[in-house]
């Protein structure tokens, strides 16, 4: 009964635990429901599927369906963005302990109830327990807030730096001289000595709960009349209601939240620091804040003026993450080079390269550009002279592509951090990094190049270019699935050990881990 | 050795997504025994518009029974070109339009009264040909629907005809019936109801050319060879209203430039074959998965 009871607080009480527990969730939920869609479809699978688990797929429900699967895997994600923050952040422990609990509840009740409504026959308890899964995540996302309050004078930074040092380090770095920082002293503040990473982490919450109402309120309204509908379906549509743009702006403004979110946390993780990081907090903040209010401005007098907002928001934004992303390649060189007098190019690109699970986020990063953000840039600009010349279909499946690879993007994020947090060592964390990396990034660049097709190929010609894509992209995505199949076998296995990795975990929190 | 597997993988999937398609490569010849000439009379009365199913009117109406095929296209060119309704301009068939009031609204395009581009003489994908007087099909699509058309291009033939494109509540109503069914036939889908992506249909072959139209009313019950279709008519009478090619409805939106259609099509999965499934493109779009049928 002991044996039980703590590998149940294990999995329940630590943040290694809960992380595992919703990462196996979310993979159990991609794997099967991937398999409705694309090739697996085609070929006849998804039938099997739906015949073996009972589904009952009603064609008229599919756009419901649809937003219940999206939320009930976001929600995960967001659980696990949670542990990661209350790991790794100070914080009151009743605060942690009631956070971790109130979402880990919320998101279970919220997915398998959600799935259970939307795919399994319309019980309607399992609605109203779904809705009390979100309601309990939204609870839990305002404790969050309470948490973090960075105004309290036990989170303040109690050293001496202040706004002279900022000058003096940014004179070093204008001079050339080295970083003259101490890991210890050196995160950005104001004269009130506020710590500005944990303001950042504030902004992301306050705004990410706000933002949640966007998505709450016209989802009942619709919902309350079945009136579902998916945005990408409206997009082209010149007049639309205030409800259907608060819809549009909180599948924008979440997905980018959870970036931000993500982003922050690997710069908690990688233990940020410098005068890149003095500059990046800043910026972050600002972005967050901005963005918001740009997409908050849809529903208001704004509208005509809240994408020009979002650009001006999302700039900032993208600007800290590249800082996060130079500061973390220069570490990475300099921490493999150490013991190299006069390291040259291959050595520092070896150095640079030599640990996949440091590499990969801020990598992940730098491939997001290129697949989602760029594309999207290139869309706003050449939108009525190319995208809008495409019959409405194409323009969707640019836009459902590009949003689901920066879904992915940061799910790869994710478990590459999981498996540095969980100590994969030697070939194995060789093998896990660099196949996460390669696999999802042939799914990526291929789903990008799929989208983007209409550029140089022709409807009549694109088939084998078609069929080449969808098999690298399932192939992509299966192979990531199994290769985190495999680490959770590898962790399940470890539970039943008397000595395992999971003891070690039990009591060890991520953030004892930051400075390693 | 083992390293290289996987780029070779790759580059084998490259080099094979690299393979030219043959556009003239042979289509099987069916007739179908449905009359692309026939028309479908629909009451006047209520009817279950949307995907929430709002209840909506129409005035009596006429509709076709089949997508307008190339060959009665080609009838129509043969006819008019002589008479200047329409023009060769280059390498397209242009046609008069009497253009749109512009209200300058965020991404609206003006159109304008002037010649308008009805289809492409010249692409892979056409097939009508014209030798300079006259113009034919390619063998094996005459009874296969229109494609390659712009909306000018099926807004003139309904026209020339005294005819008109259906707005998307008669092309709706004419799918769907009374009832309140997603397809013309009824809740579900199975592959031998219509034409869609992957849905193993005689014409679509998925390593090259992939999926191709079908002759209209195809799917009709029959028995072509080895392949048994459902008998997938709409409550009245229509053939095609989900699958093989998507079909332009007349409706022009305060606003907007862009002109709806409906119906899904070969290219498409089967969730965009519900009637309530909109599309849209500017009205100069043309593709191998587009057509139309009149009203009147």
């Amino acid at each position: 009964m002991s044996a039980l009871q703590t590998r149940f607080n294990y999995i329940f009480g630590s943040t290694r635990g809960l992380i595992l527990v919703a990462i196996a969730m979310i993979g159990i939920v991609t794997a099967i429901w991937g398999m409705l869609s694309g090739p697996m479809a085609e070929m006849g699978v998804r039938e099997v599927v739906i015949k073996l688990l009972g589904m009952d797929i009603v064609q008229a429900e599919r756009e419901g369906r649809i937003i219940i699967l999206y939320h009930s895997i976001a929600m995960a994600v967001i659980a696990i963005e949670t542990y990661m923050v209350t790991g790794l952040l100070k914080m009151k422990p009743f605060f942690k302990t009631a956070i971790n609990a109130t979402i880990t509840v919320g998101y279970m009740v919220a997915l398998i109830f959600g799935m259970g409504f939307a795919y399994f026959g319309h019980n309607w308890a399992f609605h109203g327990l779904y809705i009390l899964g979100l309601s309990l995540i939204f609870f839990a996302g305002v404790m969050l807030i309470i948490s973090l309050w960075p105004w309290n004078k036990e989170y303040y930074i109690t050293n001496e730096n202040n706004l002279w040092n900022w000058v003096r380090n940014i004179w070093c770095v204008w001079r050339k001289n080295e970083y003259q920082i101490n890991d210890e002293d050196d995160y950005p503040q104001t004269k009130k000595i506020v710590d500005m990473e944990r303001v950042a982490f504030f902004a992301a919450a306050v705004t990410t709960v706000i933002s949640a109402l966007f998505g709450a309120v016209p989802g009942s309204f619709f919902g309350n009349g079945f009136e579902v509908f998916l945005a990408e379906n409206v997009i082209r549509y010149p007049e639309k209601t205030t409800m259907e743009y608060a819809v549009i702006g909180h599948l924008h403004i979440m997905l980018a939240l959870i970036a931000i979110m993500i982003t922050l946390i690997a710069g908690r993780w990688l233990n940020f620091n410098g005068i890149l990081h003095k500059l990046a907090m800043p910026l972050m903040i600002l972005g967050t804040i901005v963005l918001n209010l740009g997409v908050w401005g849809v529903v208001t007098p704004l509208e005509p003026i809240a994408h020009t907002i979002i650009t001006e928001g999302a700039t900032p934004s993208m600007i800290a993450a590249l800082l996060l992303v130079i500061w973390g390649f220069d570490k990475l060189i300099r921490e493999g080079t150490a013991n190299i007098k006069k390291p040259n190019f291959g050595q520092k690109i070896g150095a640079l390269l030599h640990d996949p699970l440091k590499f990969g986020p801020l990598w992940q990063m730098i491939f997001m550009n290129f697949t989602t953000s760029l594309i999207g840039i290139f869309m706003a600009i050449r939108l009525e002279k190319i995208f809008r010349v495409w019959p409405a279909h194409e323009e969707r499946i640019e836009l459902t592509g590009h949003w689901h690879v920066l879904s992915a993007i940061i799910a790869t994020i994710i478990l590459l951090y999981y498996g540095d947090m969980c100590g994969l060592k030697g070939k194995l964390r060789q093998w896990y990094g660099w196949s996460i990396i390669i696999f999802s990034d042939i799914a990526f660049g291929s789903v990008t190049i799929f989208e983007m097709k209409r550029l140089f190929i022709t409807e009549a010609e694109q088939q084998p270019l078609v069929n080449a894509l969808m098999y690298a992209i399932d192939f992509g995505l299966g192979m990531s699935l199994v290769i985190l199949a495999g680490l959770m076998v590898y962790r399940l296995t470890d539970l039943f050990k008397s000595k395992g990795r999971w003891i070690e975990e039990l009591d060890q929190e991520i953030a004892q881990e930051v400075n390693k | 050795m083992k390293r290289i597997i996987l780029p070779l993988i790759l580059l084998a999937i490259l080099l094979a997504s690299c393979a030219p398609v043959n556009l003239n490569a042979s289509i099987p010849i069916f007739g179908t025994g449905i009359d692309p000439n026939a028309w479908a009379e629909i009451p006047a009365g209520e009817f279950h518009f949307g995907q929430q199913e709002e209840i909506e009117t129409t005035e009596a109406y006429e509709i076709m029974v089949t997508d307008v095929t190339t060959a009665q296209y080609v009838g129509f060119l043969n006819e008019s070109l002589p008479k200047g309704y329409v023009k060769v301009s280059s390498d397209r068939i242009v046609g008069f339009y009497p253009g749109d009031k512009f209200h300058g609204v965020k991404h609206e395009e003006e159109i304008k009264a002037g010649n308008w581009i009805y289809l492409p003489l010249i692409d892979p994908s056409q097939h009508i040909k014209f030798d300079g007087t006259t113009f034919t099909v390619q063998s094996g699509y005459e009874n296969h629907p229109m494609t390659m058309v712009t909306w000018f291009g099926a807004w003139g033939y309904c026209k020339y005809y005294d005819y008109r494109l259906p707005t998307e509540m008669e092309w709706e109503k004419a799918g769907r019936g009374a009832g309140k069914h997603p397809f013309p036939w009824g809740d579900d889908i199975a592959s031998n109801n219509a034409n869609f992506y992957a849905s193993r249909d005689p014409f679509e072959d998925m390593g090259s050319v992939g999926s191709r139209t079908s002759p209209v009313g195809f799917f009709n019950g029959q028995k072509y060879g080895n392949y048994q279709t459902i008998d997938s008519a709409s409550p009245y009478g229509l053939y095609d209203m989900a699958g093989n090619v998507w079909q332009w409805t007349g409706n022009v939106y305060e606003g907007m430039h862009y002109r709806f259609m409906r119906g899904g099509s070969k290219d498409t999965y089967d969730m965009d074959l519900r009637l309530w499934v909109r599309n849209n493109a500017t009205p100069t779009y043309f593709s191998p998965g587009v057509g139309f049928r009149c009203a009147k």
